[in-house]
C-alpha cells in the first residue's frame, strides 16, 4: 500500500444514503481475477440509467473524494467496491457512517474513510455543488477536513493513521510474531476440527 | 441484563474472543491479534489474495484449517458445464490456487459442493466457540452455532491464508432478546426482517450481536442460521446464538464432529461458552415475538419491510428526511405506490434459496404449501438447493416431485438467484419474491425488483400470483 498523508482534490457529492456495495460495483463485475481495472464497474446501474447521477458530468471529471450519506458501502463484503472507487481515482469517501467491512477494506487498500456528522456532510454537499472546482483537503496526520477556512476533525484510531501514514503490509506485521502464532496453535484443543 | 455486572462475568462473544487472541494490542486502538479456526474459500473474493501470496513468495500456513468450494457463479442447470467464460476462468482460477496451495476444495459437480455457509454446518466443521472467516459478508450464518464468524474482504483472505490470523479491534457487545413464541406460520425470516425494519439498517454496526430469549432458543439449528445469516442487512460484524442441545445434536454425528474424549472435551468448552448471568452488553434491543407476523419488504433495502397484511408505506410518515429519501427513491425503483395493499402487488418469479433459506427445513416449508397446488401461470419459481447434498436430501423425501408437481424448476446447488453473477437473474423490470437476504437495486438482476420474504410464503405467493401466506390461500 502506498503512503496516505494529506490529499487535496475536487470532490463528489452523491447525496444518497445506504450505498450498499452492490450499487458501488454489481456482482457482474465481479469475475475479473486481477486486482485493477474495476473503474468501468463503478456506479455501473446508476450511470447508465440515471441521468442526475453526478459521477460522470463534466463539473465533477477528476473528483477525488466522494460525499456521501449515511451507511456508506454496507452490504456484500467485496473489496471490489474499494478497487473500483480506487480505479476510478478516489482517494477518500466522506460519510456519516460506513459500513464495518467496507471501512477495513478501504483502510487496507488506501482509500481513507472519513466519519463527519450529518450536518458536516451536507455543509460539503452545498459548498461541492455551489462550486465543484471547492478543493477539499482529507487530511491524515492531523485527522481534519478542511475547505477553504473552515475544517472538521474526524476519528481515525492511531494504529490506522500510523498504517496510512507509512504504507504498511499487515502481513509482513503480522508475520513478526510467527513465534506467537505458532505458541499458539501448540495450545490448541485436539477436539477443534481439520480438513481432511 | 443491563447492570453493574462482576469485573469477571462475559458475554457469549467476549469468551470466544478471548479464547482466540493470539496477541492482545498493547497500543491505544491497536487491534488484537485473533486466530481463526476456520478459513471458508469461494470463487469471487479469493483470486487476487492468492495472486498475493505469489507475489511475496508466501505459503498458506493452514491448508488444513481452510476448505474451498464453487458457488457464486456456478449454473444451477449443469453439474459439468460452466458456459460464460468469464465465470469459467474465475472457477478454474479457483481450481488451479487450491491445487497449488493445498487446500480441499468442493468442486461443481461434487457430492459437497454447494455455498460456502451451507456447507460448513453441513459437514460438521462449524461448530460452537470456533473463530470463522470466509470473503463474503453472510459467513455471520455460522455464528448460530455460537462462532464468532464474519466476513472479510480480500486483503484480508490474503492475510489469513498466509498467518491463519487477523488483527481486529475488539467490537461493542449488543444483545436481542426476543421473548414469547413465535405464533402459527411465523419464521425466523420473518422474525429478522421485523427485527431490521425496526431497528434499520445501520443499528447493528460496530457491534457482535447475540440473539436470546425464548423465541430464538425454541428455534431449530435452521431457523437460527436464518436469523445469524441477515446480521450483516442491519450492520452487525456478527451475529451469535448460545450453543445448547439443539445446537449439539445438530453437530454429533456429522463428517468433521469430534468424536469419543474430543466430543466431551468440546461438550465441557461448548456449555462454558453461554453468556454468564451477570454479564453486561453495551446495548440491548427486544423484541415481543407474539406480536410478529409474516412480513415482505416493499423497499430496496432490508429494512425496508411491512407485514404482509401491510400496505406500501407513504415517504412522507418517515419523520426524518434521510428516511424518506430513501423511500422515496426506494418506491420509484421498485415501482410501487403508496397505500398499495402488499397482497394485491403481483410477483412475475418466485425465488426459493440461498444461504438464508436454501436448507432442507425450508424446501420442506415449501413443499408443505405447494403439495397438491400449483404455480400460478403467470409465476416463474425456482427451487435451488443450498447445496448437493440439500438436493439429495430433499429428492430421498420426494420433496423434488412436489415441485415439479406443482410446476416449480427443481435446480441444481448455487447461490443462483441471490446476486446476479450467474445464469439465474431477473430481467428488467421483473418482480421477485424472493427468499434470500438482499433486495438491494440490481441485487438479482439489473432493473430486477426483489421482494425479502420467507420460505412459506415465498410458496403461497406462487401459487396466488401475488403476496400471500399460506393461510391465505383456503
Amino acid at each position: 500500500m502506498d503512503k496516505v498523508t494529506v490529499h487535496t482534490g475536487t470532490a463528489l457529492p452523491v447525496r444518497r444514503s445506504d450505498v450498499d456495495t452492490d450499487q458501488i460495483i454489481p456482482a457482474v463485475f465481479l469475475k475479473r481475477i486481477t486486482k485493477t481495472g474495476f473503474e468501468d464497474g463503478l456506479f455501473r446501474a446508476w450511470r447508465d440509467n440515471d441521468p442526475n447521477f453526478p459521477l460522470e458530468k463534466p463539473e465533477f471529471a477528476g473528483a477525488s473524494i466522494l460525499i456521501a450519506g449515511r451507511q456508506f458501502g454496507t452490504g456484500s463484503s467485496r473489496e471490489h467496491a474499494v478497487w473500483a472507487l480506487r480505479d476510478w481515482g478516489m482517494r477518500a469517501v466522506i460519510a456519516p457512517s460506513f459500513g464495518d467491512i467496507f471501512r477495513g477494506n478501504a483502510l487496507k487498500e488506501g482509500l481513507v474513510p472519513v466519519t463527519l456528522p450529518a450536518d458536516a456532510v451536507e455543509t460539503l454537499w452545498s459548498i461541492v455543488e455551489a462550486n465543484p472546482a471547492t478543493k477539499v483537503t482529507v487530511d491524515v496526520t492531523t485527522r481534519e477536513v478542511r475547505v477553504g477556512a473552515q475544517s472538521w476533525p474526524f476519528p481515525l484510531d492511531d494504529f490506522a493513521r500510523t498504517r496510512l501514514l507509512e504504507g504498511l503490509d499487515d502481513i509482513a506485521l503480522t508475520l513478526r510474531a510467527d513465534g506467537v502464532i505458532a505458541d499458539f496453535e501448540a495450545s490448541r484443543a485436539s477436539y477443534l476440527p481439520a480438513v481432511r | 441484563m443491563v447492570g453493574e455486572g462482576t469485573v469477571n462475568a462475559r458475554t457469549l462473544s467476549e469468551k470466544v474472543w478471548d479464547a482466540h487472541v493470539v496477541r492482545p494490542g498493547t497500543e491505544p486502538g491497536e487491534p488484537d491479534l485473533l486466530y481463526v479456526d476456520l478459513h471458508l474459500v469461494h470463487e469471487v473474493t479469493s483470486p487476487q489474495a492468492f495472486d498475493g501470496l505469489r507475489v511475496a513468495g508466501r505459503r498458506v500456513r493452514r491448508p488444513d484449517l481452510t476448505i474451498a468450494t464453487e458457488d457464486h457463479n456456478t449454473p444451477t442447470d449443469s453439474l459439468t458445464t460452466i458456459a460464460e467464460p468469464v465465470s469459467r476462468t474465475q472457477i478454474e482460477a479457483l481450481r488451479h490456487n487450491c491445487a497449488e496451495f493445498g487446500i480441499k476444495a468442493h468442486p461443481l459437480g461434487d457430492a459437497e459442493q454447494g455455498i460456502v455457509h451451507v456447507l460448513g454446518p453441513q459437514i460438521g466443521l462449524t461448530q460452537p466457540g470456533m473463530t470463522i472467516v470466509c470473503g463474503d459478508s453472510h459467513t455471520a450464518t455460522h455464528g448460530a452455532f455460537g462462532s464468532l464468524a464474519f466476513g472479510i474482504g480480500t486483503s484480508e483472505v490474503e492475510h489469513v491464508l498466509a498467518t491463519q490470523t487477523l488483527p481486529q479491534a475488539r467490537p461493542r457487545t449488543m444483545a436481542v432478546t426476543v421473548d414469547g413464541e413465535l405464533g402459527p406460520g411465523v419464521t425466523a425470516k420473518d422474525l429478522v426482517l421485523s427485527l431490521i425494519s425496526q431497528v434499520g439498517t445501520g443499528a447493528g454496526i460496530g457491534h457482535v450481536v447475540e440473539y436470546r430469549g425464548p423465541a430464538i432458543e425454541a428455534l431449530s439449528m435452521e431457523g437460527r442460521m436464518t436469523i445469524a445469516n441477515m446480521s450483516i442487512e442491519w450492520g452487525a460484524k456478527a451475529g451469535m446464538i448460545a450453543p445448547d442441545d439443539t445446537t449439539f445434536s445438530y453437530v454429533d454425528g456429522r463428517q468433521y464432529a469430534p468424536t469419543g474424549k474430543d466430543w466431551e472435551a468440546a461438550l465441557d468448552y461448548w456449555r462454558s461458552l453461554p453468556t454468564d448471568a451477570d454479564a453486561t452488553y453495551d446495548a440491548e434491543v427486544h423484541l415481543d415475538a407474539p406480536s410478529l407476523r409474516p412480513f415482505v419488504t416493499w423497499g430496496t433495502n432490508p429494512g425496508q419491510g411491512v407485514s404482509l397484511d401491510g400496505v406500501v408505506p407513504d415517504p412522507s410518515s418517515f419523520g426524518d428526511v434521510g428516511s424518506r429519501t430513501a423511500a422515496e427513491r426506494a418506491l420509484a425503483y421498485m415501482a410501487l405506490e403508496p397505500g398499495t395493499r402488499m397482497y394485491d402487488v403481483p410477483v412475475d418469479v418466485v425465488f426459493l434459496g440461498s444461504c438464508t433459506n436454501g436448507r432442507l427445513e425450508d424446501l420442506r416449508a415449501a413443499a408443505n404449501v405447494l403439495r397438491g397446488r400449483r404455480v400460478a401461470k403467470s409465476v416463474r419459481m425456482l427451487v435451488v438447493p443450498g447445496s448437493a447434498a440439500v438436493r439429495l436430501q430433499a429428492e430421498a423425501e420426494g420433496l423434488h416431485k412436489v415441485f415439479e408437481d406443482a410446476g416449480a424448476e427443481w435446480r441444481f446447488a448455487g447461490c443462483s438467484m441471490c446476486l446476479g453473477m450467474n445464469p439465474d437473474t431477473l430481467d428488467p423490470g421483473q418482480r421477485a419474491a424472493s427468499t434470500s437476504n438482499r433486495n438491494f437495486e440490481g441485487r438479482q438482476g439489473r432493473g430486477g425488483r426483489t421482494h425479502l420474504v420467507s420460505p412459506p410464503v415465498a410458496a403461497a405467493t406462487a401459487v396466488a400470483g401475488h403476496f400471500a401466506a399460506p393461510a391465505d390461500l383456503n
